[in-house]
């Protein structure tokens, strides 16, 4: 029975921002259901709703889907956004693959101490300015998206990242034309641009009160290290 | 122009041992390219060989891929090893997801610290048994069939079959809660050719030993 897709996780980025940075890209509308407490996340361990006993969990065309890379496998063929071949799908599951080291980069930084935030704000800028972004420069010189001249997964997942890194340092496109014409782009195509209207299901950057809920629920990550 | 796809990596078992033995469950003949040195790691970063800079990276049909992920969806998916539809794939990637977390696990353990191996361990054996060999266990009673998926021999099987062998030699005896889990490892270890891949003088990677463990943290760390 198809309904909405519905998604369990809190109400912050985490590893479900990707996902409902695809779906909205997608043009798919979506439900959630927020964690609060350690009661409601039992709930659902218990009732054997988490095959791994994690989140994400994304309730999609009658599975309850977990792993954030399956989930976004899923969706990104389902709605055509997967590349047109074998070839493209390699493609633009490097491409994805760059992206997301790069995100998890950002991901443990809430929870990082003060000291080793400074450090990690370090490690980020580094990696985005000499790995990853000149890399999609270099792809996107003569293009307009990263693969196969079609909107597809890839050119969501690096919008989601640029901005991520952004947020970090502000003038970190500086030096990569390519990737500002890129990020202009790719926002005003109407889904997207839509999601990045104040209103919609986006999360914002994670505060102390996102790091304190997920550490209550979770029981975990109290003593995360930089990696 | 293709020939035999190209294996770059050092040699042991790291993160292209799940390609080696997908490429070997398809029955694709491959070569490998050892790195022995810093020096070498250094050249073929430079060279622009590795796209972001880091290996696993395999020369196949024409492309240099990397990102372990991707090179074996790629092979999976060229070999039919993918399921038949969206949702067999998606089984598949929740199931192969899962098993690459503990693979991670395990295959970290070798290269602990010392004073914190035996954590490492308690910790890797605990989610094997208690997070992760429960679902395969029950997957494999509720449909009763030989293969995780679809009742066909997909990527999720061969997968599975590494992880159970690696989880043994972490641990011989922690499949003895599981007798399914046992009757997979043996059926797919018959497989003609896993059961070829299994044999000595194959191209499968043994456990590092301490040499191994110090000439990676050589050329990696």
């Amino acid at each position: 029975m198809a309904g909405k897709p519905k998604l369990y996780y809190f109400d912050g980025r985490g590893r479900m921002e990707s996902i409902r940075w695809l779906l909205a890209a997608a043009g798919v509308e979506f439900e959630e259901e927020f964690f609060e407490t350690r009661e409601q996340y039992e709930k659902l361990l218990q009732g054997g709703s988490l095959m791994f006993q994690q989140v994400p969990m994304v309730e999609i065309d009658g599975i309850k889907m977990v792993h954030t890379r399956a989930i976004l496998s899923y969706i990104a063929a389902k709605y055509n956004l997967y590349g047109k071949d074998l070839k493209e799908r390699a493609l633009i599951d490097m491409y994805v693959g760059g992206t997301d080291d790069l995100m998890m980069l950002i991901l443990v930084f809430p929870f990082l101490s003060d000291e080793d935030k400074e450090k990690q704000l370090a490690v980020i800028v580094q990696k985005a300015t000499s790995r990853y972004f000149p890399v999609y420069e270099k792809v996107l010189k003569g293009q307009n998206f990263l693969v196969g001249n079609n909107f597809s997964w890839a050119d969501v997942h690096l919008l989601e990242a640029i901005l991520m890194v952004e947020e970090k340092k502000s003038d970190v496109l500086s030096g990569f034309p390519q990737l500002q014409a890129f990020k202009k782009r790719i926002s005003s195509i109407p889904t997207i641009k839509k999601f990045l209207e104040p209103g919609s299901q986006r999360k914002p950057v994670p505060d102390d009160k996102y790091v304190e809920t997920v550490r209550r629920v979770l029981r975990m990550y109290y003593n995360v290290k930089a990696i | 122009m293709s020939g035999k796809p190209k294996l770059h990596y050092f040699n042991g078992r790291g993160r292209m041992e799940p390609i080696r033995w997908l490429l070997a469950a398809a029955g694709v003949e491959f070569e490998e390219c050892f790195i022995e040195t810093k020096d070498y790691l250094t050249k073929l970063q430079t060279d622009g060989s590795l796209l972001f800079q880091q290996v696993p990276m395999v020369e196949i049909d024409g492309m240099k891929m990397v990102q372990t992920r991707a090179i074996l969806s790629y092979i999976a998916g060229k070999y039919n090893l993918y399921g038949k539809d969206l949702k067999e794939r998606a089984l598949i990637d929740m199931y192969t997801e899962a098993m690459m977390d503990l693979s991670e696990l395990l295959m970290s353990y070798p290269f602990q610290p010392e004073d914190k191996k035996e954590q490492h361990l308690a910790n890797a054996v605990d989610k094997a048994i208690n997070r992760y060999f429960p679902v395969f266990e029950k997957v494999l009673k509720d449909h009763g069939q030989d293969f995780l998926v679809g009742n066909q021999f997909s990527r999720a099987d061969v997968q599975l079959l590494e992880i159970l062998l690696m989880a043994e030699e972490c641990k011989p005896d922690i499949l003895a809660k599981f007798p399914l889990l046992q009757q997979f490892k043996a059926k797919t270890s018959n497989i003609p050719t896993i059961k070829k891949f299994l044999q000595p003088g194959s191209q499968r990677k043994p456990l590092p030993d301490e040499k191994d463990i110090q000439k990676a943290r050589k050329i990696f760390f």
